[in-house]
């Protein structure tokens, strides 16, 4: 006999969201090859038919934003050069200096629009679904990252040694420490840097979506499945995931702004040339 | 009562209260700071959301952790 309460009738079991929901399935035909013992997909994901979009689409929209170049803006134009200002003053000028920041200011505009965008595939209808939630996608952004900044880096410094030397060994240290500064300065500055800047999109926009996803479903089944006082909390969740929303949708820009930031601000350490 | 789950993620949930309390006291300086100085905004918007990046990236280390582990 069991003692367990029937109050909340369970017709089913209530699954909670988790990374597993990010795994979708390839559109349209595909093949499955094994791989580490595991079944792998070999096919066009959506989260890949968004990048092409995403990419798709900025050009599209700053094509035409400059396409005129008029004297008195109109407002494709002035949204256009808002948003080309935004990322040249205060991503490029202000971090990287007036010096040399003009040669990065391309990479660094089309890398936040980029990923502001493909961020932003997370709010809008029907497509509903960050990119940057599958790691992988954001690893290769990152690795590119890392290429650039060291590349410029041994450009500017000249020479890799002299480059490492730059990157890890701090200037004004007792020679005491030092030993102890070096391993540490290179593990931070070469190898984890490019691990954090991935991660830290990607889990943001996972964690934000699983959130969304959480509410949305809890309301659904506390409002389907819970017993009669239960059901008003599932309306109450619902609103609550409104407000998540737009929480969401400053995370989203934070995080395409962070990104960006991080990248402007690595190049600009690597370029620099004294501490 | 059986409760079942994960204790990685109590155990992030633990490990997120140190970020939490570094991101705020970003913030809180951040807001101090244009508050006595409000020119100088600009400035410590860039500092102030560096910080909180760095901070954050304990929070992901985390949560990555409490997924591989």
């Amino acid at each position: 006999m069991s003692l367990t309460p029937t109050l909340v009738v369970t017709a089913e079991e209530f699954v909670p969201p988790g990374p597993g929901d990010f795994n979708l399935p390839p559109v349209g035909p595909h093949d499955t090859f094994p791989f580490l013992g595991q079944e792998m997909y070999l096919g066009v994901t959506k989260p890949m038919i968004q990048l092409v979009l995403a990419a798709v689409l900025i050009f599209v929209f700053f094509r035409a934003a400059s396409a005129k170049r008029a004297m008195v803006p109109g407002k494709t134009q002035y949204v256009g050069e808002l948003g080309y200002g935004f990322v040249r003053n205060s991503l490029g000028r202000d971090i990287i200096g007036s010096k040399d920041f003009m040669r990065f200011v391309p990479y660094l505009f089309a890398l936040f629009f980029f990923i502001l965008l493909n961020n932003f595939f997370g709010s809008i209808p029907f497509i509903q679904f960050p990119s940057f939630s599958r790691s992988g996608m954001v690893y290769s952004l990152a690795l590119m990252s890392w290429i650039i900044y060291n590349y410029v880096g041994i450009r500017a410094q000249g020479g890799v040694l002299k480059y490492l030397k730059h990157q890890c060994v701090p200037q004004g240290v007792p020679v005491a420490i030092l030993p102890l500064l070096i391993p540490l300065e290179f593990m931070s500055n070469i190898l984890v840097r490019p691990v954090t800047l991935a991660l830290r999109l990607f889990a943001n926009m996972l964690a934000g979506h699983i959130l969304l996803i959480l509410f949305a479903l809890g309301g659904e089944y506390l409002l389907v499945h819970g017993s009669l006082l239960v059901k008003p909390v599932g309306l109450l969740a619902w609103v609550l995931f409104i407000a998540i929303s737009f929480l969401e949708l400053l995370v989203q820009f934070l995080q395409a702004y962070v990104f960006t930031l991080l990248n402007a601000m690595y190049i600009s350490g690597a370029l620099s040339e004294e501490h | 009562m059986a409760i079942e789950g994960s204790a990685n993620m109590i155990g992030y949930g633990l490990a997120a209260i140190g970020p939490g309390v570094g991101i705020g006291l970003i913030f809180a300086a951040y807001i101090n700071g244009v508050a006595r100085q409000p020119e100088a905004q600009g400035r410590l918007q860039t500092i102030a959301i560096l910080g909180f990046a760095l901070a954050e990236a304990l929070a992901i280390i985390g949560i990555a952790l409490a997924f591989v582990l």
